[in-house]
């Protein structure tokens, strides 16, 4: 900002107005014309760039920053919808009461469990697919919208037709693996069974959208490099290892801060695969994660000052996981 | 030339920006000035009520809007409907803490009407004076007054349950299929109703269950206790209430002994067992046998029939609620009284099936001789009459969905899992005491 405002300013220090500095021996009127025009000109370049960012920050302020604080006050309270002008002050006591909450702790472990089985295979599969995509194929436009079409999926529907393949008693899956001799799996029921289908969904939904991200850093990579590993003798496998892999470093950073983020508020294909159309994620809360505690003590149990502090409990965590990961990238960035 | 283009595409970005700065400020606007232009009366000075509801309720399919704008030329009616209560009920509480966004009539389902009654009474209109409490059931009255006695939800239908069970699965058991005979043997007792089960399972085809799910059972012992989760003074006593125990600990039992699907009511899987007969009697009220017909294949048409439960419950059914912050609250309770009238009860139940609440209208021809394919001539009406008049005035409290939903969803469907019943219920009573916490 400093510097754009010296830009703007800079007019009437130096006299020279970015329309052009007059010629000497203009009638005065002419002049004063022109000082004017100047004097709008400046104001324009001095506020316009505030006028353009209004919109944006007037609605973060009442749909991301207001909410955002109101929670936090709200978190200090005991408050229920039923009456959410009706507040208790609290104190730190809906924060304190997390630390023994043991389905909060379930809640997070879930939580961990599902996003690293699901983002680890994702982002591996993505690159696999990326490296594929990136050979001369024959219609390779069709490939790479293919690889979207399940990330253009609503979640409500991608969820529905897999908890339909997911069935214990009419399941398609459970159908094959029957098929092949092995008894049916509880998918819904069973602790490792139902977090390994939720992780199932999230994988089929983002793969192709991570695939499509390393495909376009991979084509950004100079062919030389390859090239000239050829040259000396690099295979195929070791090309990707040695070329293709150092180069899409940031790209695979970006793709694990993102991905983090989205698996610590994963909400929609845990809440859709419950068997009883409930938020406690399964009979024993095998797949509930944070973001379904959140909403099942907010909304179906109407505790908005638990919720919220569930809310910023969670949004602690994330900043802990954006501060790890930052240290994380710093140290690899020196290493390299 | 380059002039009057630029001038022209000037024109052109400011119009959208002035269009789309026109759109979120008219997103942004309160729902307040919508009503204002509805409310106070269109062109024709005549006045609209809107009815805010969820699911079926049939008014507009039974034609009753129609009627009663005929009847009151200067009412216009209009109505919103959001498809499932989980929906509807979180933004209902929300419209009426805030006081805005409001319908003039709101509908609100029976397992709502506690919290509804207990906590925003205040902001809802008093519909006794246009109702007329003879014309109700007691308990369904009672169920929509609130503890000063002011009567904010007028009732519409009723569930009264009885045992739907499928003759020809009976006979292949050496079961009797008679309802009276059936009646007979588990009058009074769901503990008879479970040994009923026992024979049952030593005839039945392989596969086929008793009931078809636990918490379907569970349910319908509860539903006919006066007393479950809350007593009287409005304590929280379900974790100390031996009934709750009992019927908790009756259906565990049950379902570990292999009488009970392992099934979740109104999952596509409990659907394809209601279409594949793998069970032979479930606890239903009017409205699943339109639920039963919806999923069966044809043939079962007729072989189901319906008996006395062992003891009489009610499960479902609604009330019509008039919000203070409505512009029309005279006109929308007039609406609401007629709605809810006897004789449009009836009505409701001839097109729609919905059970009435009057019981004036249990003697008439409608209620009476009313039949359904699923049950052929079994005298459903009689049946569902005889158990609605006989249902417990049942206490119920605020958080009684959220208490059953725990001892079914983290209760008793468990056993069928492979867990003990002891393991079960105190599952369910951590989620529960955890969900209830303030």
């Amino acid at each position: 900002m400093p510097s754009r405002h010296s830009i703007a300013a800079s007019p009437v220090k130096g006299g020279a107005a970015p329309a052009g500095s007059p010629p000497a021996g203009r009638a005065p009127e002419e002049e004063r014309r022109r000082a004017k025009l100047s004097r709008r000109w400046q104001r324009d370049l001095r506020w316009s760039p505030y006028a353009f960012v209004a919109p944006f920050f007037a609605l973060f302020i009442a749909f991301g920053l207001f909410p955002l604080i109101y929670t936090g006050w709200a978190s200090l309270h005991t408050v229920e919808l039923t009456a959410p002008t009706d507040m208790e002050w609290a104190g730190l006591k809906n924060y304190v009461r997390i630390f023994d909450d043991e389905f909060f702790w379930n809640a997070a472990r879930n939580t961990l469990i599902i996003g690293v089985i699901s983002t680890v295979p994702q982002l591996a599969m993505a690159m696999g697919i990326a490296h594929l995509l990136n050979y001369k194929l024959r219609g390779s436009t069709f490939w790479r919208v293919a690889m979207l079409a399940p990330y253009a999926t609503s979640v409500a529907a991608a969820a529905l037709v897999f908890v339909l393949l997911f069935g214990r008693d009419y399941g398609m899956i459970n159908w094959a693996l029957g098929f092949v001799g092995l008894d049916a799996i509880d998918w819904q029921n069973d602790s490792w069974a139902s977090k390994l289908a939720v992780s199932t969904i999230v994988i089929w939904r983002w793969t192709g959208y991570n695939a499509l991200i390393y495909l376009a850093a991979m084509q950004a990579i100079p062919h030389d490099l390859y090239e000239s590993a050829a040259l000396d003798g690099a295979s195929r496998w070791r090309q990707f290892f040695h070329v293709t892999l150092p180069s899409l470093r940031p790209t695979i950073l970006f793709t694990v801060v993102v991905s983090t983020i989205g698996a610590t508020q994963i909400f929609g294909e845990p809440l859709l695969f419950d068997a009883s159309k409930g938020a406690s994620g399964g009979g024993t809360h095998q797949f509930q994660t944070l973001g379904l505690y959140l909403y099942e003590q907010g909304w179906i149990n109407q505790h908005l000052g638990r919720a919220s502090a569930i809310a910023w409990s969670m949004f602690a965590i994330l900043i802990l996981i954006g501060l790890v990961n930052s240290v994380i990238s710093r140290r690899l960035r020196a290493s390299s | 030339m380059r002039a009057i283009r630029t001038a022209r595409r000037r024109a052109v970005v400011l119009a959208t920006v002035a269009a789309l700065g026109a759109g979120l400020l008219a997103g942004c606007a309160d729902d307040g000035k919508d009503e204002e232009s509805t409310g106070s009366g269109d062109a024709k000075g005549k006045t609209t009520i809107t009815v805010g509801l969820f699911g079926t309720f049939g008014f507009k399919e039974a034609g009753l809007y129609d009627e009663y704008m005929k009847l009151n030329p200067k009412i216009n009616i209009k109505e919103t409907v959001i498809e499932r209560n989980e929906n509807y009920y979180p933004a209902l509480v929300n419209h009426l803490t805030t006081g805005s966004g409001l319908q003039d009539i709101q509908g609100v389902e029976v397992g709502n009407i506690a919290e509804i009654t207990a906590t925003q009474g205040d902001k809802l209109v008093d519909l006794s004076k246009f109702g007329k409490k003879s014309d109700f059931l007691g308990w369904k009255w009672e169920q929509g007054t609130t503890k000063d006695g002011k009567t904010v939800g007028l009732g519409t239908d009723v569930g009264p349950m009885a045992i739907c069970y499928r003759k020809d699965l009976f006979e292949k058991a050496g079961l009797p299929t008679d309802r009276e005979e059936l009646a007979k043997l588990w009058e009074g007792d769901w503990a008879k109703f479970v040994e009923v089960g026992r024979d049952f399972k030593k005839g039945a085809p392989k596969d086929v269950t008793f009931m078809d799910s636990p918490g379907g059972l569970l349910n319908a012992i509860l539903s006919s206790e006066t007393e479950k989760f809350y007593n009287a003074e409005g304590e929280v006593i379900y974790k100390t209430n031996p009934a709750v125990k009992d019927a908790f600990d009756l259906t565990a039992n049950a379902a570990e002994e292999g009488l009970i699907g392992k099934q979740v009511q109104f999952q596509p899987a409990w659907d394809t067992t209601i279409a594949n007969g793998k069970f032979a009697a479930m606890s239903c009220p009017p409205w699943m046998l339109g639920y039963i017909k919806g999923k069966s294949k044809p043939e079962a048409a007729g072989k189901w029939d319906v008996a006395k439960a062992p003891k009489s419950g009610n499960w479902g059914g609604s009330f019509l609620s008039v919000p203070k912050a409505g512009k029309n609250t005279d006109e929308a309770a007039k609406l609401a009284a007629w709605l809810t009238a006897p004789e449009q009860q009836a009505k409701l139940f001839a097109v729609q099936g919905s059970f009435p609440s009057a019981p004036s209208t249990y003697e008439g021809d409608k209620v009476l001789n009313a039949k359904n394919d699923m049950t052929g001539d079994a005298p459903i009406g009689q049946i569902f009459a005889d158990a609605a008049k006989s249902s417990p005035v049942q206490v119920i409290g605020p958080k009684d969905q959220i208490i059953q939903q725990g001892l079914t969803d983290n209760g008793v469907i468990l056993v069928t899992q492979g867990k003990s019943a002891a393991d079960a219920w105190s599952n369910a009573v951590k989620t529960i005491d955890n969900n209830l916490e303030k």
